[in-house]
C-alpha cells in the first residue's frame, strides 16, 4: 500500500499546473469559477487550446492524435483542471463516441470522424433516451429501416444535451422489433443537418435551454453511417456506459466546489460570525468534505485497478452514486451559504453578464441554479436508482 | 382536542380551492412569468372580491378572520396552486404593520389594502443582514422631517407597492434590538431608486437604494425607535404563512407524484411498482404528515406569549425546510428528467418549496435559534 504518487506522475501534475496557468485564458476560468454558462465558441476555444497542447483527447491512441494517459494522469488532469476552473470538455465526440469507434468501427469510420471531433469541425451530440425510454433505455422505439443503401430514421430522442450545437448525434435506434429489446438496437451516426431532422430546446428548472428533444421525420441516413453489425448496437452502448467513466465520480468538481463553498462561508457573517463558524453549517460542510477525502481514495483506487486492466464493473455504479451525492451536497450547501441573495434570478448575469445588483456577492446568482441543475446527476446517465441494481444484482446473484 | 376546520373555515377553504382549480392553471402561471408580469392583477382583484384578503385581518382591523388557522388555511392553498399573487407582502407583511402599530389615520390603509386597491410592501433586509432581524443599519435622521438612505434588498413586491414600510435606525447599532423605526414610504418618493427583479421561484422583488428620501414624522409607524417587538411578530405571522404555502406546494408535488408513479410504465410495468421507489414514497409521505403537524402548531400557538410562539415558529420553519428540500428532491428524481423542465409544473413548486428556506431564516439559522430559545426559557 503506498498513498503516494511516482516521481512521474508529480512530474505530470506540475506540467499540467504549469499548462493551466498559461494557457487557460482568465475569461474563461472566471466564467467557470462563478458558475456561469460558457457559450459555444468559448467552449470550442478551450478544446482548440488543449488540442493545440494534444490534450484534448486523454484516452485516444496517438495514432489519432490521443494522449494516451492512463487511468491515473487522466484523473491528475481533471483534478488540477477542476481547480483551475477549466472549462468542462464536452464529452459526447471525445469520450463517448470515439471509443465505440475505436473498438467497434470500421477504419473509414475512425479515418473520417476523429480528426473532425479533434479540429472541432463536428459537435456531437447523444441520442439515447426517449420518452418512453428513460431508465428503460433498452425500449427505444425510434425505427430505422433500411431501404436500398440507406436507412429511413423515424422517432424522437430527448434529453439531448447540447444538441443545439451540434451538427451530428449518434443515436441508439430500432432496426428489428420481432426480438427482445435489447436485440433489435443498432448505433446510427446521423447528420444533424439532413432533412427531417428538427431541434426543440427544453428549458430546465434553472432556466437553462440546455437539453433538446430531437425528432426524426423520414430521414435519410447512408448505411456506411452504421457502426459496427446491425442488431449489436446495445453491446455497444454498454460498452461505452461500462469502460469510458473514470470521471463519472466528479471527484474534480467536488474539490473546486468545496473550496468555493470554504472560501464563501469563511466570507459570510451570519449571526455575527462567519458562517464557517456556526456549529450547525460548519459541521455540515466538515461532513461532505470528510466523505470527499474517502471518496477520492476510492475512485483512485478503482481507477488504479482500471490502470491495471481490469474492467470496472459495479464500482462504477458506486463512484456514480457517491460521488452524486456529495456534488448535490456541496451545491445544496452553497445555497444555504448564500442565504437571502440566493434568490434573485439573474438570466443575463447567467449567461455571463456583470452582476448589477447592489450588495449582491458575485457568487449569489450561480448558486440556486447550480443547486437545482445538479439534481439531474442522479437522474442521467442511468439513474441513481438503476445503479442500485447493477450493483444489487452483482452482490445477489439472484 | 378538535383537528377539524370550522364550518367557515371550511368554507373558505372549499370556495379557494375551487377558485384555483378553475383559473388558475399551470399555463397561466407559466405565461404570466413569460410575459414579464409580476403576477396576475385580474386573479389578484378576484381574490380581493372574494374576501381573501379580508379573511387575513380581523374584524376589528377591518376583516373577519384573522387567526393562524386562517393565515395558514389560505396560505397552502396558494402554495397548492403555486399562485404569485402578492399577499404575502401586502396583506400579512404590510398591511399586519399597519394593523399593529398605524394610528387611525394611518389605519385608514387598511381598508384599501383589504380591498386590493392599494398594495404595500415591507423592506427590511440589507446587504448582508441575513436572517437576523435586528440588522438594520439604514439610516433615519431628522426631526419634524425624516431623511433616509440606505439600500434595502430583497423587498418582496417593492416594485408594485404604492407605499413601502420601511425599516430604518433612528438610534443603537446595528444589531440593536433597540432604535429601529418604520416609516411609510412612497414608492413613487423622490430619492427613491427601485430596481424590480424576479426571484428563482417566480415571485417578484426589488432593491431599493435611498438617496436623502425625505418623509414627515408622521410617516412613522409607531414609537420611535421602538419597531423591533412588531418586526417580530409579523415575521412570525409571515413565517406561518411561507411554511403553509411551503406545506400546500409539497401537496401538489406529492399529488403529481403519486399519479407519476402509477402512470410512468418503464420495464413493462408502472414504476410504481418497484419496492424501492414504493418504500421512498412512503417516506415522503410521512414526513409531509409530519410538516403539516408543525404548521398547525405554529398556527395553535401564534398568539402565545412570546417565548412560547418564537420557539414553534422556530422548530416549524426548521421542519419545513428539512422536509421541504426532502420533498422537492425526492419528487424531482421519482419523476425522473420530466421533473427537471420548465415546462412541468412540478419543478415550479420544487423551487417554491426550496427558496422558502432563504426566507425569514433557514434550516440552520432556526436550528440554532431553538437552541437559544430553549436555554433562555430554562
Amino acid at each position: 500500500m503506498d498513498l503516494s504518487y511516482t516521481a512521474e506522475q508529480q512530474a505530470f501534475r506540475a506540467e499540467v499546473r504549469a499548462f493551466l496557468a498559461e494557457a487557460l485564458p482568465k475569461r474563461l476560468s472566471e466564467k467557470v469559477r462563478l458558475g456561469k454558462r460558457l457559450n459555444k465558441a468559448e467552449i470550442e476555444e478551450w478544446h482548440a487550446i488543449l488540442n493545440a497542447r494534444g490534450w484534448l483527447a486523454p484516452n485516444w491512441p496517438a495514432e489519432f492524435g490521443g494522449a494516451e494517459w492512463d487511468a491515473v494522469e487522466r484523473q491528475i488532469f481533471e483534478e488540477e483542471a477542476c481547480l483551475a476552473h477549466a472549462p468542462r470538455v464536452v464529452p459526447f465526440g471525445l469520450m463517448m463516441l470515439a471509443p465505440v469507434l475505436l473498438a467497434f468501427g470500421s477504419e473509414a469510420q475512425k479515418r473520417h470522424y476523429l480528426p473532425r471531433i479533434l479540429s472541432g469541425e463536428d459537435w456531437w451530440c447523444q441520442g439515447y433516451s426517449e420518452p418512453g425510454a428513460g431508465s428503460d433505455l433498452a425500449s427505444v422505439k425510434t425505427r430505422a429501416v433500411r431501404d436500398g443503401d440507406e436507412y429511413v430514421v423515424n422517432g424522437q430522442k430527448t434529453w439531448t444535451t447540447l444538441g443545439q450545437y451540434a451538427n451530428w448525434i449518434f443515436c441508439l435506434v430500432r432496426t428489428d422489433t420481432d426480438c427482445k429489446p435489447q436485440q433489435g438496437i443498432s448505433f446510427l451516426l446521423i447528420d444533424m443537418t439532413s432533412p427531417g431532422v428538427t431541434v426543440r430546446p427544453i428549458t430546465l428548472i434553472d432556466g437553462e435551454a440546455e437539453v433538446n428533444e430531437v425528432f426524426f421525420d423520414n430521414v435519410r441516413v447512408p448505411t456506411e453511417n452504421l457502426v459496427g453489425t446491425e442488431n449489436q448496437g446495445w453491446t455497444y452502448a454498454k460498452y461505452l456506459l461500462t469502460h469510458e467513466r473514470t470521471n463519472i465520480a466528479g471527484v474534480g468538481f467536488s474539490n473546486a466546489a468545496l473550496a468555493t463553498l470554504k472560501q464563501v462561508a469563511a466570507n459570510t457573517l451570519s449571526g455575527g460570525r462567519p458562517l464557517a463558524q456556526n456549529p450547525h453549517f460548519a459541521a455540515r460542510m466538515a461532513q461532505v468534505e470528510i466523505d470527499l477525502m474517502a471518496m477520492r481514495t476510492t475512485n483512485l483506487r478503482v481507477v488504479s485497478a482500471a490502470a491495471k486492466g481490469q474492467a470496472p464493473g459495479a464500482e462504477s455504479s458506486m463512484l456514480k452514486i457517491k460521488g452524486t451525492q456529495i456534488r448535490q451536497e456541496l451545491t445544496s450547501l452553497l445555497r444555504r451559504a448564500t442565504g437571502p441573495d440566493a434568490m434573485p434570478f439573474l438570466p443575463d448575469y447567467l449567461e455571463g453578464g456583470d452582476n448589477q445588483m447592489s450588495g449582491l456577492p458575485d457568487h449569489a446568482p450561480t448558486a440556486a441554479p447550480s443547486y437545482f441543475n445538479m439534481r439531474k446527476l442522479s437522474i442521467f446517465g442511468g439513474s441513481n436508482e438503476i445503479q442500485r441494481g447493477i450493483i444489487s444484482k452483482a452482490i445477489l446473484e439472484l | 382536542m378538535d383537528f377539524t376546520l370550522t364550518e367557515d373555515r371550511a368554507m373558505l377553504q372549499d370556495m379557494l380551492r375551487r377558485f384555483f382549480a378553475d383559473t388558475y392553471g399551470h399555463e397561466k402561471r407559466r405565461a404570466v412569468l413569460a410575459e414579464g408580469r409580476p403576477f396576475d392583477s385580474a386573479v389578484w382583484a378576484q381574490l380581493a372580491e372574494l374576501g381573501i384578503l379580508g379573511a387575513l385581518f380581523s374584524e376589528a382591523q377591518g376583516g373577519f378572520a384573522g387567526a393562524g388557522f386562517d393565515i395558514a388555511l389560505v396560505f397552502e392553498e396558494l402554495g397548492r396552486a403555486g399562485a404569485i399573487e402578492p399577499l404575502l407582502s401586502s396583506a400579512i407583511l404590510g398591511g399586519g404593520l399597519v394593523a399593529a402599530l398605524g394610528t387611525a389615520d394611518q389605519q385608514a390603509l387598511l381598508a384599501q389594502v383589504i380591498s386590493g386597491e392599494t398594495r404595500l410592501a415591507f423592506a427590511h433586509s440589507e446587504p448582508g443582514s441575513r436572517y437576523d432581524l435586528e440588522n438594520v443599519s439604514l439610516n433615519a435622521v431628522g426631526g419634524d422631517q425624516i431623511t433616509l438612505t440606505g439600500t434595502k434588498t430583497h423587498v418582496l413586491g417593492g416594485a408594485e407597492a404604492e407605499t413601502v414600510i420601511l425599516s430604518a435606525r433612528e438610534a443603537g447599532l446595528p444589531g440593536d434590538k433597540a432604535g429601529i423605526s418604520l416609516f411609510l414610504v412612497p414608492r413613487q418618493a423622490a430619492g427613491l431608486r427601485v430596481e424590480q427583479h424576479v426571484t428563482v421561484d417566480g415571485f417578484s422583488a426589488a432593491t431599493l437604494t435611498l438617496d436623502g428620501v425625505t418623509v414627515p414624522a408622521s410617516a412613522r409607524l409607531g414609537a420611535a425607535g421602538a419597531a423591533f417587538d412588531a418586526i417580530e411578530d409579523i415575521t412570525a405571522r409571515a413565517t406561518l404563512a411561507v411554511c403553509a404555502e411551503a406545506l400546500g406546494a409539497m401537496e401538489s408535488a406529492k399529488a403529481m407524484t403519486i399519479t407519476y408513479l402509477k402512470e410512468r410504465q418503464q420495464f413493462g410495468r408502472p414504476i410504481g411498482k418497484f419496492q424501492a421507489l414504493q418504500h421512498r414514497m412512503a417516506d415522503l409521505l410521512m414526513e409531509v404528515e409530519q410538516a403539516r403537524s408543525a404548521v398547525v402548531n405554529l398556527a395553535g400557538h401564534l398568539d402565545a406569549p412570546r417565548a412560547v410562539r418564537e420557539r414553534h415558529v422556530s422548530a416549524t420553519k426548521n421542519l419545513i425546510g428539512r422536509v421541504g428540500a426532502m420533498v422537492a428532491e425526492e419528487t424531482v428524481q421519482l419523476h425522473g428528467g420530466i421533473g427537471m423542465t420548465d415546462e412541468y409544473a412540478l419543478s415550479h413548486f420544487t423551487r417554491r418549496i426550496v427558496m422558502i428556506d432563504h426566507l425569514f431564516g433557514d434550516v440552520d439559522h432556526h436550528l440554532e435559534r431553538f437552541i437559544q430559545l430553549g436555554l433562555e426559557a430554562d
